[in-house]
């Protein structure tokens, strides 16, 4: 999982970024599955099963559809070069894991190593959020964040609700990628909005 | 038999389901009415009903003040919008189905707060919280003008930052109770967790409070935080600013609070007060100052609110039974007079077509009945004597003075700072040539003249049964 959020922040072209980020889906659709095996929660498949079939198929499909029909961007618009922020994110999974086996000596070792690597993943792509600016990057970030989360909700054993969060976590993607169509398609034909010839009908009379 | 917790948050949402298949806008205005009305009456027999304690919901002295705040003013925004409405579509910035969605996510945003708010279980509050605000970005960018959709990504990204944060926090909260409380459910129940809290590690609630205090505090428009603040309120509908100013800032409080509670139950833990007072001073005067560059009507009341939860925040960090008891009540005065500004000040876009201080002088020439309704409000805010504001200001600083001399300096250079700007801007918008077109305003003004009779009978006479009540809350505070 970490290895796919640095190639996340590595990635130069949106295309590769929405692989990368599948890759980052895939792999802890696996992750959620194998803890669902090792500890018997049948009901976390259904999280594995959603991190499969949404996040790591049917969003970045979504998404490369969307780019390739606008025509947007074909390479990331970045804040800070690629070096600075590989090294910055370095710096975050350091502090991660410094900060997890610091603060929680007592959480068992699997359990600890899982949380600092979430922490990590977490702050990864916090930090993607910030040196992209693009629209559709920026998703990504926030998608990888949250793939981050559900990976510390799963590695804290038996908490409830992960299966629920991680539903609602995905509507709200969802949403939210058809909002950047939205907003391209807006971006795009912003002149010849039927809104705008409503409100000069309007003046008029 | 439906429980008064249950009512609160299952009619909203009742009415949110059939508010969606209303087609005529009339309707669903009257039906959104009704539906808050009845949401009220339900939050009055929560209060007046008996404390309960379940696996999913609490009920406690604590959050019964924010549930009636929120009740309350979800029914006065509901009838100020229902009036406000008939305008949008007249200047054609709505059009019809866009009012039904309008209406239907008012309610499910109602009905989310009070989720959050009777939630005993952190998962669910959390859900409570998040929904609320999700439902408020679709509704900052339902004009779908270029800044309204730019106000809502920019929202967007800094609320889901804090969704993610305050969820980490949560996840790590849920980690600290769990090898006292056992697995599952129990470790995520407020209740159980408060009393627990002694046993619990520590150095995990530490660290759970700081991203709770980051997640939360976004929301919340800590200063640092804030930068989605001013413009959610600049570009969304009127009603909706009134809202996010008055309620939703509240519900993020709230969180806040419930979990500073729980980890004052830990004395090895980190003290949240002084980092709570750190950043309540420093939302409180940065805002103060920054409210002089303002040039929108909105966004300078957007700051405005910032000051105020700055100064709240400060006063539950300084804690203690008065403290705590002057925070809650300047919670409540500041609700009820920052929504009936945004219902005056969304009077007064109506009137003027614009919200730039520079298009809306002289007032009192064009509409002086409005003129009066918006300096007292903007008097009241600013915490003069007789209004509710000035109490609540009063005793947040005399108990700060009581027991920290020097400190007490500080929040009220802040609203010393703030209070000019107030009057300044103030004075422009009342007095002056008017410029520009001046409009009929056909809205109603009982909502605002509510709010305001309320904040000056709350100045005047607080009940006792009100301070008994209070004092009760603010004890549970710690």
């Amino acid at each position: 999982m970490l290895v796919t959020s640095f190639a996340l922040l590595y990635q130069q072209r949106v295309a590769a970024v929405l692989n990368a980020f599948a890759a980052q889906s895939v792999t802890l659709a696996l992750a959620v599955a194998w803890t669902a095996w090792s500890e018997s929660r049948p009901d976390l498949y259904i999280t594995a099963a959603i991190a499969f079939g949404l996040k790591g198929v049917v969003i970045p499909l979504a998404l490369h559809r969307t780019v390739a029909r606008l025509g947007i961007h074909r390479e990331v618009e970045k804040v800070v070069g690629v070096g600075i922020a590989l090294l910055v994110g370095l710096a975050l999974s350091g502090l991660a894991q410094a900060l997890i086996v610091k603060v929680a000596p007592g959480l068992p070792g699997l359990g600890r190593d899982q949380l600092a690597l979430a922490l990590a993943v977490v702050l990864l792509g916090f930090l993607m959020m910030i040196v992209r600016r693009n629209a559709v990057t920026q998703v990504v970030g926030f998608m990888s964040m949250e793939n981050g989360l559900i990976l510390a909700a799963t590695g804290a054993q038996g908490m409830p609700l992960v299966v629920e969060v991680s539903v609602a976590f995905s509507v709200l993607i969802a949403l939210f990628v058809f909002a950047v169509f939205v907003f391209r398609i807006r971006e795009r034909f912003d002149t010849i909005d039927i809104e705008a010839l409503d409100r000069m009908r309007g003046d008029r009379r | 038999m439906i429980e008064a917790y249950q009512a609160v948050v299952v009619i909203p949402y009742g009415a949110a389901l059939v508010l969606v298949a209303v087609p005529s806008y009339r309707v669903g205005a009257q039906a959104n009415v009704v539906a808050s009305l009845a949401t009220f009456a339900a939050g009055l027999w929560l209060m007046l009903g008996s404390r309960t304690v379940g696996d999913y919901a609490i009920v406690d002295e604590f959050n019964i003040v924010f549930v009636a705040i929120n009740t309350l003013v979800g029914f006065t925004t509901a009838l100020f919008s229902a009036s406000y409405i008939g305008h949008e579509i007249e200047t054609g910035r709505l059009s019809p189905p866009f009012l039904r969605f309008y209406h239907a996510m008012f309610q499910a945003m109602m009905g989310s707060m009070n989720l959050a708010l009777v939630a005993n279980n952190i998962g669910l509050m959390w859900v409570g919280l998040e929904l609320a605000t999700l439902i408020t970005v679709v509704m900052v960018g339902l004009y779908r003008t270029p800044q309204a959709i730019e106000a809502a990504w920019k929202y967007f990204i800094l609320a889901s930052v804090g969704i993610s944060l305050a969820f980490f926090g949560t996840i790590l909260i849920y980690l600290a109770g769990q090898p006292v409380l056992g697995e599952g459910v129990p470790a995520m129940t407020w209740s159980l967790l408060h009393d627990a809290a002694a046993a619990m590690d520590p150095a995990i609630l530490d660290l759970a409070f700081i991203f709770l205090l980051i997640g939360y505090g976004t929301k919340v428009g800590l200063a640092p935080l804030h930068a989605w603040l001013p413009d959610a309120h600049a570009e969304g509908p009127t009603p909706i600013s009134a809202v996010l100013s008055g309620l939703l800032l509240n519900v993020a409080l709230y969180a806040l609070l419930r979990f500073k509670m729980l980890i004052a139950g830990q004395p090895a833990a980190l003290d949240p007060g002084p980092v709570m007072i750190v950043m309540g001073l420093v939302s409180l005067i940065f805002a103060a100052f920054m409210l002089y560059q303002r040039r929108d009507i909105k966004r300078f009341f957007a700051y405005s609110s910032i000051e105020h939860m700055g100064l709240m925040v400060f006063a539950f960090g300084m804690g203690g039974p008065l403290a705590n008891f002057a925070g809650l009540l300047h919670m409540a005065m500041h609700s009820l007079t920052k929504s009936s500004i945004f219902f005056a000040v969304g009077h007064i876009a109506q009137a003027r077509g614009s919200q730039r201080f520079a298009d809306i002088r002289g007032l009192s020439v064009t509409h002086p009945r409005l003129a009066v309704g918006f300096a007292l409000a903007v008097l009241a805010i600013a915490g003069l004597p007789p209004f509710g504001v000035f109490a609540s200001e009063f005793l947040i600083l005399t108990t700060t003075f009581a027991r920290e001399p020097w400190l007490a300096l500080l929040p009220a250079f802040g609203l010393l700072v703030g209070f000019g700007a107030l009057l300044l801007r103030l004075q422009d918008t009342i007095f002056g040539e008017p410029v520009g077109p001046a409009h009929r305003v056909d809205g109603s003004s009982v909502p605002m003249v509510l709010h305001l009779l309320l904040v000056l009978g709350a100045g005047i006479y607080l009940p006792p049964v009100l301070v008994a009540w209070f004092q009760r809350a603010a004890e549970l505070l710690g």
